[in-house]
């Protein structure tokens, strides 16, 4: 018969030896083998002091972005809540009034903008949907929290924070 | 009081102590050594390298809610840990820590007490250990526990024969079941004895015992008793807080007393190489320290090598543990107790 691939391998059960069956020196080899281990340097990171690097695609929590004059980004056009596969982004838009314009950049804005971290399975396709570079994923993490209606995150969590300068084209957090 | 029952009674409150502080650091020891062999660091926060963190796990476990079933058989449920403790406790006795001090004239040997039937008393106890576990495990009224209790005393009563017939062919070697004359008989003494140690002439007799050993203490690849994956902890199902702690720590005492009768046994106990060599310049106390040093450190040797098979191998199956021990080890020790016999007579 004709073999699909090469990587078949024929089993075969033939008696054990003598030696085989006494099991001392495969056990011997095994203990070797852990005590290579012994002698190697620890994976381990010392977590809350030492931090892995992630990697420079990572996806972690949103942020709505600012522009470099400190106003919202954001015209609440709702194309990233229809991006989101996972169904977790809300928003109620509003008109921006005379005397908002150093406030907003544009006439619309989100009145809220909630994203249940829930639901969220960070594959950020809204920072691909949104057409005015307003959200972006950055390398934070969503910590665990007690309550789930604290993972409803909202504006005072997501907005970037007045001062701060990020460069809006990267995925690194902003610096304070 | 006789100054005699003093110097006892500082013994056996040291050895008791001593034997308790290793126990302790054997579940310290336990947790760095399982994290080395397998490319982690283990506990290091609690004090520097992790040191407190015996005393962390204590308080842990004493703060812990003490939880007694309803419907188990309340007597026997605090009875059982502590048959388990007390047992691991009792085996000390009969251990010669080293050879005797020389205090003003008098000589303290290092010894809580000598019995000439040693090895036998330290069988019998480590047999009444099973009690511990049977009782603690059928009063919990779970079957877990149950089913943990019974593999518990019948791989202890299995493993106990074989032990006790592979110690059956040292014990025809030396003429004595004194711990201390075995330990002595393998002394450097000129023109006497070779100074080597027993497991020169044993070897088969301690892959026995050492087998055995780690059987008895259940310890993996023989930790049916507890095997968490399959009975949930087995006979401590159901105990919490200090109880539980008990049994653990019962088993670590086990283990030291198992490695101090192993190195007593087949690897010279106190004795120093070079021992007569060293007495022209060193007092007789000095060497006697100096022989109890080298004692621990066999000890902590075994207690090593007992954590690296436990950390490398898987356990065994029920059927392949007595099968192993039935018809395997027991037959073994025949034949090196026959082979060991014949030798005798051939020799003399």
């Amino acid at each position: 018969m004709e073999r699909l691939t090469n990587r078949s391998k024929v089993v075969v059960n033939k008696e054990m030896t003598f030696l085989e069956r006494m099991y001392l020196p495969a056990i011997l080899g095994g203990m070797i083998i852990t005590m290579k281990h012994f002698f190697k340097k620890s994976v381990t990171l010392q977590y809350p002091e030492v931090k892995r690097k992630f990697a420079f695609v990572y996806r972690g929590k949103h942020i709505l972005k600012r522009d470099e004059q400190g106003r919202e980004n954001c015209t609440a056009c709702g194309l990233c809540a229809v991006a989101c596969p996972a169904e977790a982004i809300t928003i109620v838009a509003a008109e921006r009034k005379k005397g908002e314009e150093h406030l907003y950049r544009e006439e619309k804005y989100a009145a809220t903008y909630d994203i249940n971290m829930l639901r969220c399975i960070f594959c950020g396709l809204c920072e691909e949907a949104c057409p005015k570079d307003a959200i972006y994923l950055t390398e934070e993490t969503v910590p665990s929290l007690y309550n789930r209606k604290d993972f409803i995150y909202g504006k005072d969590k997501l907005v970037q924070p007045l001062g701060t300068s990020a460069h809006p084209k990267t995925y690194k957090p902003y610096t304070k | 009081m006789e100054i005699f029952l003093y110097d006892k009674t500082i013994i056996v409150v040291i050895v008791f102590a001593i034997t308790l502080v290793i126990a302790m650091y054997s579940t310290y020891a336990e947790r760095k050594v399982s994290a080395f062999l397998q490319d982690r660091v283990g506990p290091n926060r609690a004090g520097i390298f992790g040191i407190l963190q015996p005393l962390a796990d204590g308080v842990k476990m004493f703060m812990k809610e003490e939880i007694i079933p309803t419907a188990s058989n309340k007597a026997l449920f605090i009875i059982g840990p502590s048959i388990s403790m007390f047992t691991a406790c009792l085996t000390s006795a009969v251990i010669p820590w080293g050879s005797y001090l020389e205090i003003g004239t008098r000589h303290v040997a290092m010894q809580a007490t000598d019995i000439n039937i040693g090895v036998l008393y330290i069988f019998a106890i480590v047999s009444t250990g099973v009690y511990g576990i049977i009782v603690g495990g059928w009063a919990s009224n779970n079957k877990f526990a149950l089913m943990g209790a019974l593999r518990a005393s019948s791989q202890m009563i299995s493993y106990e024969l074989a032990m006790g017939l592979s110690i059956v062919a040292l014990v025809m070697m030396t003429g004595t079941l004194s711990l201390k004359e075995i330990v002595e008989g393998q002394k450097f003494i000129e023109g006497q004895h070779g100074g080597l140690w027993n497991i020169c002439y044993q070897p088969l007799s301690f892959l026995i015992f050492f087998i055995c050993a780690l059987a008895e203490c259940n310890r993996t690849p023989f930790d049916l008793p507890e095997s968490e994956a399959e009975l949930i902890g087995g006979y401590h199902t159901e105990y919490s807080s200090m109880k539980l702690g008990l049994y653990l720590f019962a088993e670590y005492v086990n283990m030291f007393i198992s490695a101090a009768v192993m190195s007593a046994l087949f690897f010279g106990g106190y004795n120093l190489p070079f021992s007569d060599f060293l007495s022209e310049f060193l007092s007789h106390n000095t060497i006697a320290i100096l022989g109890t040093v080298s004692y621990m450190a066999k000890i902590f040797i075994f207690i090593f090598i007992f954590m690296w098979i436990r950390w490398t191998l898987p356990r065994f199956r029920y059927d392949q543990l007595m099968h192993l021990g039935w018809r395997i080890l027991i037959p073994l020790a025949l034949i090196n107790i026959v082979a060991t016999g014949a030798a005798l007579v051939f020799f003399n």
